[in-house]
This record gives C-alpha cells, sequence and structure tokens, in this order.
C-alpha cells in the first residue's frame, strides 16, 4: 500500500483549511447574510484557528485518525451553531474510520471521507440537492472515487475531488434550501450560493493542497 | 450585501469580547439571584443545584436578550448557556450547566427549534445521560410563518419561549415531578403560535454590518430572531393593519376554542419603543375580542429580540385553569418579577 496520508498531512491539511477560511471569512459571512444569519465565515475561522492551536501542541506522535478525532472535538467545543456539531460529526467519524493506523492508504482515504458524509447526513438529515455542505462533499468524494478507480494519481483525483466540490456549491445557487435556517426563506434561498457547501469545497481544495505538500 | 456605509455606533470594547463582558455585566447588576461562570461560559441561579427540584436549563445565540440570562433565577431557570451573537452555544457548556443545576430531580433542556441549537443540545444530552443525570429536552417551534414540513428545518423557536420558561419554572418550583415539569412545558408549545414583523435589520457586531436592507416603506413580514429576513416583504401597513395580520396568522394556526382565554404576549424586537409596542397591544387586544378570544393575561415588552431590530411579535397561548395559575406563581429574574 502506498502511503496516501500521514500525521503530517493531517496537520497540513487543518492548516491548509484554517487559512482557506481565514482568507474568504468575508465572503462565507456575505454568503450567509443573504440567506442565514451572518455569522459563517466567523464561526468556521474560530473552529479552525482552534483546531491549529489544538494540532500544533501535538508534537507529531498521534496517528493520523487521532488528529482528526482531536479536531473534530475541537470544532464541537468552539464553533457552536450547526457547522460545529456537522464539522465536528465528520472529522471525528473520519478519525474513528482510520483508527490507530500510523499511515493510510488512498481507499482507507475513501472510507474515512465515506464516513464523514455518513455522519453528517445522519446528524443533519439533509438529503442532497437540500442545499447544504452535502451538496459538495458527495460529489467530491464520488469524483474520488472514479479517479482512483481509473488509475489516477491520488493529487490528480484529489485535484478533481475539490473541482467537483467547487462545481457542487456553485450548483447549489438555484436551489430552494429544505434545511438549515436557509430554509426558513422558501423560494427567496433560490439565487443564492450555499455558504455551508462553500465552505466544504475549501476543505475538499485543502486535502489537495496538504496531500501534494507533503508527497 | 448591504451597501449602507454607516458605520457600527454601539457601546463596545472588542466586539469579540462582547457576549463575556455583558455576561459579566448581567451578574453585577444581579448578584442577588445570579452568578456568571466565565470560563464555563453559564449563567447560573444563586443557591443551585436546590436539592429535590427539577431544575431547567435553556441557551442559544446571544443577541436575544434579555433571553436566556435575564430569566435565570427563582420561579423560572436554573441556567443559561448563551452562545455568540445569533449562535448556538456548544454542547460543553449545556453539559456544564446541567452538572451544575442537577439537585438530584432531573434536568430540562429547554431548546429552540434550531438546526444548530437541537444538533449541540443533542450531543450534551447524550453526554449527561452518560454521566448519569436523566434529562428531558422540550422543543418550542411556536413560529407560524414557517411551515413546518419536509422543506424546512420546522417551526422556529420564538415568543413561546419566554412563556415556556415562566410557567414550566413555575411547575418545577412547587415541586414537581421531571415528566410532570416536562408534560406543562411541552402543552405550553403546543397551545402557543407566534408571528413577527420587522420594520429595521440589525447589525451583528462581529460583521459591523447591516444583515440586510430594507428601504424605507418597507416591512419583512415573518420574521425570525436572528435578524434573518422574513417570509416575504411588504408595504409597512398601519399598527392596525399590522395587529390584523399578525392575529390572523396566529389564529388560523392556532384555532383556539371559541371564547377561550388566552395570554397576549406582544413582544418587541429590541429597537421599538414600549410607546409603540403599548400602541400595538391596544390594537391586538382589539382584534382578538373581535375575533372571539378572550385575553385574560398580558405581557408587553422586549423580551426575546434581535439586537436593535425594529418591529414587534404577537404570541398568543391558549390557557387552562393550571396553566395560568403557573403563571400567576411568583418569579424573581432580572427580567421578569412578580409576587416575589
Amino acid at each position: 500500500m502506498q502511503t496516501a496520508v500521514d500525521s503530517t498531512t493531517v496537520t497540513a491539511w487543518m492548516g491548509e483549511i484554517a487559512a482557506a477560511v481565514r482568507a474568504e471569512r468575508d465572503h462565507l459571512t456575505q454568503l450567509d447574510a443573504a440567506i442565514g444569519d451572518g455569522d459563517h465565515g466567523i464561526n468556521m475561522n474560530r473552529g479552525f484557528e482552534a483546531v491549529t492551536k489544538a494540532l500544533a501542541v501535538q508534537n507529531g506522535g498521534l496517528a493520523p485518525g487521532k488528529l482528526l478525532t482531536i479536531a473534530g472535538k475541537t470544532l464541537v467545543s468552539s464553533v457552536g451553531g450547526a457547522s460545529g456539531p456537522l464539522w465536528g460529526t465528520a472529522f471525528r467519524r473520519a478519525g474513528r474510520a482510520l483508527g490507530d493506523a500510523p499511515t493510510v492508504g488512498a481507499e482507507e482515504l475513501v472510507g474515512a471521507l465515506d464516513a464523514a458524509i455518513a455522519g453528517v447526513v445522519e446528524l443533519g438529515a439533509a438529503a442532497l440537492h437540500d442545499k447544504t455542505m452535502v451538496d459538495a462533499l458527495v460529489p467530491a468524494v464520488a469524483a474520488l472515487r472514479a479517479g482512483l478507480a481509473a488509475g489516477q494519481a491520488l493529487e490528480v483525483a484529489l485535484a478533481a475531488a475539490a473541482v467537483a466540490a467547487e462545481d457542487g456549491a456553485r450548483a447549489t445557487i438555484p436551489l430552494q434550501a429544505r434545511k438549515g435556517r436557509a430554509s426558513y426563506l422558501g423560494e427567496r434561498s433560490i439565487g443564492h450560493q450555499d455558504p455551508g457547501a462553500t465552505s466544504a469545497a475549501l476543505v475538499m481544495r485543502a486535502l489537495e493542497r496538504a496531500v501534494c505538500q507533503v508527497r | 450585501m448591504a451597501t449602507v456605509t454607516t458605520p457600527m455606533k454601539k457601546l463596545l470594547n472588542d466586539p469579540a469580547a462582547l457576549v463575556d463582558e455583558s455576561l459579566a455585566g448581567l451578574a453585577a447588576a444581579h448578584a442577588d439571584l445570579l452568578r456568571y461562570d466565565s470560563a464555563a461560559r453559564i449563567v447560573v441561579r444563586n443557591g443551585a443545584p436546590v436539592a429535590g427540584k427539577v431544575a431547567l436549563i435553556s441557551g442559544g445565540g446571544s443577541g436575544h436578550e434579555p433571553l436566556h440570562g435575564g430569566f435565570v433565577g427563582r420561579g423560572m431557570l436554573d441556567a443559561a448557556c448563551p452562545g455568540e451573537v445569533f449562535t448556538s452555544p456548544v454542547p460543553d457548556q449545556m453539559l456544564a450547566a446541567t452538572k451544575a443545576v442537577d439537585g438530584g430531580a432531573g434536568v430540562i433542556h429547554i431548546v429552540k427549534n434550531y438546526t444548530g441549537d437541537v444538533m449541540n443540545f443533542k450531543l450534551a444530552a447524550e453526554d449527561a445521560a452518560d454521566e448519569g443525570i436523566s434529562v428531558e429536552s422540550v422543543l418550542v417551534d411556536d413560529d407560524v410563518a414557517v411551515q413546518d414540513s419536509l422543506y424546512t428545518a420546522g417551526r422556529r423557536g420564538v415568543g413561546a419561549t419566554v412563556l415556556l420558561e415562566k410557567i414550566a419554572g413555575a411547575a418545577a418550583e412547587r415541586g414537581d415531578a421531571l415528566d410532570a415539569v416536562t408534560h406543562v412545558a411541552r402543552r405550553v408549545n403546543d397551545r402557543a403560535r407566534s408571528f413577527g414583523v420587522a420594520l429595521s435589520s440589525c447589525t451583528p457586531p462581529a460583521s459591523g454590518q447591516p444583515m440586510f436592507d430594507l428601504p424605507d416603506g418597507q416591512m419583512e413580514v415573518g420574521i425570525g430572531i436572528h435578524g434573518e429576513p422574513g417570509r416575504r416583504r411588504a408595504p409597512i401597513g398601519s399598527a392596525h393593519e399590522i395587529a390584523e395580520l399578525m392575529v390572523e396568522a396566529v389564529l388560523s394556526d392556532l384555532q383556539p376554542q371559541p371564547g377561550a382565554d388566552v395570554l397576549a404576549f406582544v413582544n418587541g424586537m429590541g429597537g421599538t419603543p414600549q410607546i409603540e409596542l403599548y400602541l400595538l397591544y391596544g390594537e391586538i387586544e382589539q382584534a382578538l375580542r373581535a375575533a372571539g378570544v378572550n385575553p385574560v393575561r398580558r405581557l408587553v415588552g422586549s423580551y426575546i429580540t434581535s439586537l436593535e431590530m425594529a418591529g414587534a411579535s404577537l404570541t398568543v397561548l391558549e390557557l387552562d385553569p393550571e396553566l395560568t395559575a403557573l403563571w400567576d406563581a411568583p418569579v424573581h429574574t432580572p427580567a421578569l418579577r412578580w409576587g416575589a
């Protein structure tokens, strides 16, 4: 098995997410102001800054799965709102799927992402096209799986996954929200890109960057 | 996004410290009633836990003051968990509050129906159960502006929260057991409906921008309490017309018994003065009587707000003798006090 992800990759992934969320903070908040309550960028920023701090005090001794579990717990304890439990559950489930393995292959990585999505769907009860983060995550993992099955290198498949997530986020624009605060707007939620799908695309792009950086 | 560039004028030191500093001020102003635990970020009633009494906690985003911290005290909440402005608190706060107030008779979590609040309280209740504390959750979802369907997150919890916290708090104070207090609380939610309008947006301090633009002469109809836009925008009507709109929206959904005794709660959203709220109340009382119900208890004031948003909501609770007696029971909190 070729190593896809180790502890360094996970730490780099969380660092890349923190940087992307910091850079896109105001954009995410603007998207949320249109159909939610205007704090998504602020909350995600607070959460991933806390994750970066929590991982910085781990001196590399922990397995990737354990680091993801710490990241998930930190998000639950620092974000609040719906994003905290959802992203917290996503990373905790991914961490649990990876267990104690010191290194992880591409197939295990896909399995961990599947577990993350299953956790989000279970807690949030969202389906595809409800105008949520699921609309970015599901096509991303499908693209990753398809790329790997077609024999693509992990970096290439992850780049395709990031594009699929970004396309999925944009495809939320014409949808009417069925979950979360945007659903209260009914038809007025149509025409706006979902902030949760947008930050989910940042998370997938950050994974690609982290893997390219480390390998 | 807003194009208005009016600078944010608020009494602040640092926007990031607003919630913590405000809670410290609440505790300083009401040291006889409650304390603020800054590390756990919870507001706790003095004397908690009360041995043998069912404890009530609630929580949610800040920006709705006096909800919830202003309702901590005798005859209402045992603790409150305030989140960031318009953001649900985290499970750690709810677990800390649950442990701080559990007097051995169980703890009720009063949860307004918002996706974030529901998820965080669910995680906290699981943690509390792991620690052997009996927890019941009561969901508040009284806002008739939102259709409860597969296509929404369900109705929002708004004005009924205040009435439920008061009435369930009285049931706990008189010594009712966990299942009985839970039952009373759910009965309040089942018998209450709300509807609100906004005349202005509001500006969360962390973003410094108004949440939406509302041109002169327009109002948002069917709003919640997070500065989110309503279901539709309409030309602003007279107070008489707005009262009729609210009463019709609430009663058509509540469908009270003809001649029913009701509690009418006219709530300000934070930026509407009491003089307008009383005017609106007068119109609403007339409209309620014309519709064949009988207001026998009233609450008029800003109790569940959306920062400095201008506007108001109406909550109607269909009473029965037990609910009326519990409403009348003594309460002593920073924001509600009578008989004690």
